[in-house]
C-alpha cells in the first residue's frame, strides 16, 4: 500500500491535463460543438462538477485568481467544497470579487459583473446535449448535430406554443452558436442567456460523466432559439433586489415566514455586496457601515 | 431582517466531524481494523477491487473502513485514486489456463479433466443464521488433500477441438482503455467487458436475470467456472524478457450459449465471457450472460428490443459511480433554476386566469 | 407526362416509355439490385427505371421480395450487389454509395416514406401541427404562425379538420393517422415517395378514400412513387406501371393496365384470376 499525499499542481497529471487541453482547443476551433474527453474520476462525485473541476485544472496556472460560484454564491456548500480542493491541490489565490478573478468556475448562473478579456468562465454541464430529453439515444443525436438537423428541437417550441402560448423552457435553454451548431448552455436561467453572446471571457462547458467539453470563444454569436413571431424574451421577477434596489438583476426568492411572505434578493453574492458597498439600498436593507 | 446567511464553510466542518465520530461508533466497542475486514469480510473487498478498477486488497479494505460499509463509497475512493496511480506499462495476457485452482465447475459436463472442485462456496449451505457467530469461537480445521498441480484446461478448448464452439478472435494488439478514452457508441467488446466487469454487480445480475427470463434469451449454461490465482507477467524492455510481477485472484466464466448456424454454415455453440478481481461468482456469471446479450449483431441474431442487447441503454447505465454521483447531486441547490420555473408557471397561469375572465 | 395518357388506349401497342425518356432524364435507375439472407434470397437482380411524375407500383404475395426491395431503394437496408441511382440536383448518385449523412440529407427533403403503419412514420408524442411542421421547420421555417397555417392547410388536402391541428395522432384513428402521416411526408414537396401498404390494415371503405386522396395528390404534385402493395385494387388505381414479384424475383413488368388486363407470366395470371370479383 503506498502512502500518497503529495499531488501534482491542481490534482491532475500533466499528461491528463494536456488531453483536456486538446479537447478545449478542439472546442474552441469549433464553437458549440461537443468534445468526447476521456473524464477522470474525480474526488468528488459524477454530478458535482467533475467536469468544471477538470476544465479548471486544466487551465489554472500558479498566478491565476480563482472565484467559484453555485447559483451565483460564493458561500453555497458545494461552491466551498470546490475552492477548497482547488486551494488544498493548487494553492492559487481565492477572491470572491468577479472582477478580480482570471478563473470563475460557475454552476447555473453568468455572474452579473460584465466579464473581460482574459478572464475564463467554466461551466459545470450536466447533460451536455440539448437533444437529450427528446432523443434518448447519442447515436441519434449525434448524427443530428453532424447534418444540422434540428427540425425535433423546433418542434419541442412549436409544442409549446401551441399548448402554453409561450415558449415554455425557463432554464437550460438552447443557443444556436455562430450559426451552426446548437448547444446546451447548462441549466442557467434564460434571463442569463444574452450574456453568452457577444462575451469578451473565453467560455467553457465541462460535462464530467457525459464526457464532454465545449467552448465559447470570446465575442461569439450564441442566439437563443425561438420563433420570428414568438421572439425569445430573458424574464425574470418582477421585482427589484430587497437589499441592494439592483432592478436588473437575477433574484433569489426566499421565504421569511410561514404566512407566505417573501422577499427577493440578488442571486448574485458578490453583485449584491458590491452595490450595497457603494451606497445602494434596497426596501428591506439597512445601509452598510462603511465602505 | 433577513440577513443572508453566510457560514457554509463551518457548516461542512462540523458535518465531517461528526461524521468521523459516526464512522467510529461506540468507543468501548473495538475498533474494526484494515486486516480484519481483509480477512473477513473478503468477499465485500473482492466486490470494491472488481468495481474500483484497482487490485488492491489492503487499500480496498481501508476504503470500507472510511466509508462505513457503504460498499459504492468505498469503491468510489478507489476510483479516485486509481485515476492518480502512475502508468507503468500493460501486462502479458493473463493466462487462466494456468490458473491455481481453488474452485472449478462446470455445468455442461458430469466429469471432465481436472475435476470438480466446490472450493470454499456458499452453495448448498442452509441459509440459516448461525447464532454461534454472534459470539466469537475457533473454527474447526477443515479437512485437506493433496492438491494437484496439473493445468486444467478449459472446456470450451475441448470443445473448440471438435469444432463445435465458435473460436475467439485471436488478437495481439493492445486493447484499448475505457479509463483513458471517452465511451462511444457502438463500442466494441473488450471496452463493452471493461465496462461491465467494472459496472455495478446489482445492474448487471439484473440485466443478465432479465436474458433468463426471455428478455433476449441466450440459452445459457455454465462451460466452465473457475477461481484461483494467476500469475501477472510484464515484458521489461530492459530485460527483453517477461517477469512474474505478482499474482492475483480472479473469478472466470465462460458460458456456452444458443448454437448457431444456417444452411451454408454448421451449426456451432456460442460463448459468453465473464472475468472479475477476486472471488466474484455471482458477477463472472451475470458478465458473461449480459456480454453474449451485447453480442447479437455480431452473430447475426434479431434485436428483440430486450433491454440487456441495447449496448448504449447498458454500458452508459452500468457504472455506479456515474449514477450515484447523478442521482445523488439532485440534493444540490437548485434554487435559481427552481425560481425560473417558479416565474413561468405563475405567468401562465395569470394568463390562463385572465384568459377564462375575458371568457366569461 | 404521356406515359399515363398513354395507358388509357386500349390495346394500343405504343411503347409511350420511349417518348417519356427521349424528353426527360430517368428520375431513379436501378440496376441490379439484389440481397440475401446467408442463402436465401430477398430481391434479386431488379432493373428499372423511374421517370418524374411516374408511379410504379411493386406486387406481390407476402415473401416475394417487394418490402425488402422498398428497403433497399430507400436505403434502409444496404444491398448486397447493385445501382441505385438518383438524380439529385448535383447530377446522378448511386444512393447505395452514398454516405449516411447524405442519404439521411435526401431522405429529409427529396425523398418521403410512407410506413404502412402510421406510427413508425409519425411522432406520436407530439400534436398533428407539430408533425406536419416538422419538415418545414427542418428546413428552416421560423415563424410560428405560418408554420401552423401551412399545417392546417395540408391537414385540410388530406379531410383532416383544422381544429384536430393540437391533437395528439395517439387520439386519431387510423385512417387519419395515415393521412397525417402523408400530410408529414408531402408538406416540403419531394419529387420521390416510397409507400409501403399504404391501405393495410385500414377498413375497405377508409381504403376507397385513401385511395383517392393519394391519387389527386400526386397528380397535383406531380409526384414519383413507388408503392408496395399485395392489393391489385390500389396499383391500378394509383400506378403507371407495374413490377410483379415471387420468390425474390420480378417475373412480369409493364403498363399496369396491360399487365392486369393480359397478364403474361403464369403467377401474374395466377394473382389477377385469384381477386375476388364481386
Amino acid at each position: 500500500m503506498t502512502d500518497q499525499t503529495a499531488y501534482n499542481f491542481a490534482y491532475l497529471d500533466e499528461q491528463t491535463k494536456r488531453m483536456i487541453r486538446r479537447a478545449i482547443l478542439k472546442g474552441v476551433a469549433i464553437p458549440g460543438y461537443q468534445v468526447p474527453f476521456a473524464s477522470r474520476e474525480m474526488p468528488m462525485p459524477y454530478g458535482w462538477g467533475t467536469g468544471g473541476v477538470q476544465v479548471t485544472a486544466a487551465c489554472l496556472v500558479p498566478e491565476d485568481r480563482l472565484k467559484v460560484i453555485d447559483q451565483g454564491a460564493d458561500d453555497t456548500t458545494n461552491a466551498v467544497s470546490i475552492r477548497r480542493f482547488f486551494q488544498r491541490t493548487a494553492g492559487v489565490a481565492v477572491t470572491e470579487a468577479t472582477a478580480e478573478a482570471t478563473v470563475i468556475q460557475t454552476r447555473h448562473r453568468i455572474p452579473e459583473t460584465p466579464l473581460t478579456e482574459g478572464q475564463i468562465l467554466v461551466y459545470q454541464v450536466p447533460i451536455p446535449e440539448p437533444l437529450r430529453f427528446l432523443e434518448p439515444r447519442e447515436t441519434e443525436t449525434r448524427k443530428m448535430h453532424e447534418l444540422e438537423d434540428y427540425g425535433l428541437m423546433h418542434v419541442k417550441l412549436y409544442e409549446d406554443i401551441s399548448r402554453h402560448g409561450q415558449i415554455a423552457t425557463a432554464y437550460d435553454y438552447p443557443v444556436k452558436v455562430e450559426g451552426r451548431y446548437v448547444m446546451d448552455p447548462s441549466p442557467i436561467p434564460k434571463f442569463d442567456n444574452p450574456k453568452l453572446g457577444g462575451n469578451a471571457a473565453i467560455q467553457l462547458f465541462g460535462a464530467g460523466r457525459e464526457q464532454r467539453i465545449y467552448a465559447l470563444p470570446p465575442y461569439n454569436e450564441a442566439i437563443s432559439l425561438d420563433f420570428d413571431d414568438y421572439p425569445f424574451a430573458a424574464s425574470k421577477a418582477d421585482h427589484a433586489c430587497d437589499l441592494c434596489a439592483a432592478p436588473d438583476s437575477y433574484l433569489d426568492e426566499v421565504i421569511t415566514d410561514d404566512q407566505g411572505s417573501r422577499m427577493f434578493v440578488c442571486s448574485d453574492t458578490d453583485f449584491c455586496a458590491s452595490r450595497r458597498k457603494a451606497g445602494h439600498v434596497g426596501p428591506m436593507g439597512t445601509p452598510m457601515a462603511g465602505g | 431582517m433577513y440577513v443572508a446567511v453566510k457560514g457554509g464553510e463551518k457548516a461542512i466542518d462540523a458535518a465531517h466531524a461528526w461524521l468521523a465520530e459516526e464512522r467510529r461508533g461506540d468507543t468501548s466497542v473495538a475498533e474494526l481494523s484494515v486486516a480484519q475486514i481483509r480477512q473477513q469480510l473478503a468477499l465485500a473487498v473482492n466486490r470494491v477491487m472488481a468495481e474500483g478498477s484497482l487490485y488492491d486488497p489492503d487499500l480496498a479494505a481501508l476504503a470500507i473502513k472510511q466509508a462505513r460499509g457503504d460498499l459504492i463509497e468505498a469503491i468510489f475512493l478507489i476510483r479516485a485514486y486509481r485515476t492518480t496511480l502512475p502508468r507503468l506499462g500493460a501486462s502479458t495476457p493473463l493466462e487462466t489456463a494456468q490458473m491455481a485452482i481453488t474452485r472449478r465447475i462446470s455445468a455442461t459436463f458430469k466429469d471432465l479433466p481436472g475435476g470438480q472442485i466446490l472450493g470454499p462456496t456458499f452453495d448448498y449451505t442452509h441459509r440459516l443464521l448461525d447464532f454461534k457467530l454472534a459470539a466469537e469461537g475457533e473454527v474447526p480445521q477443515a479437512p485437506t488433500a493433496p492438491a494437484s498441480l496439473d493445468a486444467v484446461p478449459h472446456v470450451t478448448a475441448m470443445l473448440n477441438r471438435d469444432g463445435l464452439i465458435q473460436t475467439e478472435a485471436e488478437g495481439n494488439a493492445p486493447p484499448p482503455d475505457l479509463t483513458r478514452e471517452p465511451m462511444e457508441i457502438p463500442t466494441t467488446r473488450p471496452l463493452r467487458l471493461q465496462a461491465i466487469t467494472r459496472g455495478d454487480e446489482g445492474f448487471i445480475l439484473s440485466m443478465a436475470y432479465s436474458t433468463q427470463r426471455g428478455y433476449g434469451r441466450t440459452h445459457a449454461f455454465v462451460g466452465e467456472l473457475r477461481i484461483g490465482t494467476v500469475a501477472v507477467e510484464m515484458e521489461i524492455p530492459e530485460l527483453g524478457f517477461s517477469v512474474e510481477i505478482g499474482e492475483v485472484e480472479l473469478t472466470e466464466c465462460e458460458t456456452v450459449n444458443q448454437f448457431k448456424g444456417s444452411k451454408t454454415e454448421p451449426p456451432q455453440f456460442t460463448r459468453g465471457y465473464g472475468l472479475v478481481f477476486g472471488q466474484t461468482e455471482r458477477k463472472a456469471i451475470a458478465m458473461s450472460l449480459v456480454d453474449r446479450a451485447l453480442r447479437w449483431k455480431e452473430l447475426g441474431e434479431d434485436n428483440t428490443g430486450a433491454p440487456a442487447q441495447d449496448e448504449e441503454f447498458v454500458l452508459m447505465h452500468a457504472d455506479n459511480i456515474q449514477a450515484t454521483g447523478f442521482l445523488e447531486h439532485i440534493k444540490l441547490p437548485h434554487y435559481v433554476d427552481f425560481q425560473a420555473e417558479l416565474e413561468l408557471v405563475r405567468k401562465l397561469r395569470r394568463e390562463a386566469l385572465a384568459h377564462g375572465e375575458a371568457a366569461e | 407526362m404521356w406515359a399515363r395518357w398513354a395507358h388509357r388506349w386500349q390495346g394500343a401497342d405504343v411503347d409511350t416509355s420511349i417518348w417519356a425518356k427521349m424528353k426527360t432524364q430517368p428520375l431513379l435507375s436501378v440496376r441490379d439490385l439484389s440481397k440475401f439472407y446467408g442463402g436465401r434470397i430477398g430481391c434479386a437482380g431488379v432493373n428499372f427505371d423511374l421517370f418524374p411524375g411516374e408511379v410504379l407500383g411493386i406486387v406481390g404475395e407476402s415473401g416475394s421480395g417487394k418490402s425488402t426491395l422498398l428497403s433497399c431503394l430507400a436505403g434502409h437496408l444496404a444491398p448486397d450487389r447493385g445501382e441505385v441511382i438518383f438524380a439529385t440536383a448535383e447530377g446522378p448518385r448511386d444512393t447505395v454509395l452514398m454516405a449516411e449523412a447524405a442519404r439521411r440529407r435526401l431522405a429529409r427533403t427529396d425523398w418521403a416514406y410512407v410506413h404502412q403503419n402510421p406510427r413508425d412514420g409519425l411522432r406520436m408524442s407530439v400534436s398533428a401541427g407539430g408533425n406536419v411542421g416538422e419538415r418545414l421547420m427542418a428546413v428552416g421555417a421560423r415563424h410560428y404562425g405560418q408554420i401552423r397555417e401551412a399545417a392546417v392547410d395540408w391537414l385540410g388536402r388530406v379531410e383532416i379538420a383544422a381544429d384536430r391541428v393540437d391533437d395528439r395522432p395517439s387520439a386519431f384513428s387510423g385512417g387519419m393517422q395515415q393521412r397525417l402521416q402523408i400530410a408529414r411526408n408531402l408538406v416540403t414537396g419531394p419529387r420521390l415517395v416510397f409507400m409501403d401498404e399504404p391501405t393495410g390494415g385500414l377498413d375497405v371503405s377508409v381504403q376507397a378514400r385513401l385511395l383517392d386522396l393519394l391519387r389527386g395528390l400526386v397528380r397535383e404534385m406531380g409526384l414519383s412513387a413507388i408503392i408496395v402493395t399485395h392489393d391489385l385494387a390500389v396499383v391500378r388505381l394509383l400506378a403507371d406501371r407495374l413490377m410483379v414479384m415471387k420468390g425474390g424475383y420480378v417475373v412480369e413488368q409493364g403498363l399496369t393496365d396491360q399487365v392486369l388486363d393480359d397478364p403474361q407470366h403464369e403467377y401474374t395470371q395466377l394473382l389477377v384470376s385469384s381477386v375476388l370479383q364481386v
